[in-house]
């Protein structure tokens, strides 16, 4: 089992992985540079946290086209997993593996700092080491994660279980004081129809010792390990 | 020739970067201002090669890279010469 770590130039939180997947989890964990066209035999494909090719344009928008993509796309058409992280995620909806859009933030702020996330679907690659409606906590660092969506396309991430977390206060409740960004339907993560691509803006990679922070990411990267 | 492209949010998204200028505007006195949107433009400078059709190539990057079509709304304007 093997995780694959996309980088994009302008990726700055792909050693932020690396470093936890390999040092905290001691899993076998590889870079593959954006212009490549394989990914080396990955079973778990990482798009990391950054500013893709500078964000120019919008978002993820000019790092959908870099070459690995067709690969990246083909390996989760296959059923495999893949993860995008906050600048991940944005490419993720870019190429359309995962619906919507991720929008400037309402406040019009850059929003950094830890928030509560609410675990809402555990039978998931990436969620099966939480308990159903744990909260977690973990940081967010983005200018552009207002998830965005036309109602139908919520109606249906909803109905099919795909909101995997959302933004919520310690205690677990849903508040709008408690969405950092305006996401509607407070979504801070969702995955694709098939169950293998999963989107989310805040950094499970930042929570992976205690040492930093704390490690409410660890479980995320021990259920992907699992599942592949 | 060059083509000129408006991009602009959707009239249904939410557009806070409009929000935030349309309060400054009103805070230097521009009362009649009630709404605003912020977009981008973009202008190309084309070679067309022959039996392109330039317009439908234009729509397609406008769909494929330079517009996010679930958000945003495009418009195309072709200047000859």
């Amino acid at each position: 089992m093997n995780f694959g770590i996309v980088v994009f130039p302008g990726s700055n939180c792909d050693y932020d992985v690396y470093w936890g997947l390999k040092n905290d989890l001691g899993y076998p964990v590889r870079f593959l540079w954006h212009r490549q066209r394989d990914l080396e035999g990955c079973d778990v494909i990482v798009l990391p946290g950054g500013f893709a090719h500078g964000d120019y344009l919008r978002a993820g928008a000019i790092a959908r086209f870099s070459p690995i993509m067709e690969a990246v796309v083909e390996h989760a058409r296959q059923g495999r997993p893949v993860i995008g992280i906050c600048n991940g995620f944005q490419v993720l909806t870019e190429i359309g593996l995962l619906p919507g859009a991720l929008l400037r933030n309402e406040s019009l702020r850059f929003a950094h700092g830890p928030v509560y996330l609410r675990v809402e679907n555990v039978q998931t690659p990436f969620t099966s080491g939480y308990q159903p409606g744990q909260v977690i906590q973990v940081p967010i660092a983005h200018g552009q994660g207002r998830y965005y969506a036309p109602p139908e396309v919520l109606a249906g991430l909803e109905d099919e279980q795909r909101v995997l977390f959302r933004y919520c206060d310690a205690s677990g409740r849903i508040s709008p004081e408690a969405n950092p960004n305006g996401s509607l339907h407070h979504i801070a993560g969702l995955v694709s129809a098939n169950g293998r691509v999963m989107g989310m803006m805040p950094h499970p990679e930042r929570r992976m010792n205690s040492r930093l922070g704390g490690s409410d990411g660890l479980a995320l990267f021990q259920s992907l390990a699992q599942a592949a | 020739m060059m083509a000129r492209i408006h991009i602009s949010p959707k009239p249904d998204i939410l557009d806070p970067q409009g929000k935030a200028v349309n309060s400054a505007l009103h805070d230097l006195g521009y009362r009649e201002v009630s709404e605003v949107r912020v977009g981008r433009y973009i202008t190309l400078e084309i070679q067309p090669q022959p039996g392109q059709d330039s317009r439908a190539r234009l729509e397609e990057m406008c769909r494929r890279l330079l517009a996010n079509i679930n958000v945003e709304t495009y418009t195309i304007e072709i200047h000859e010469g």
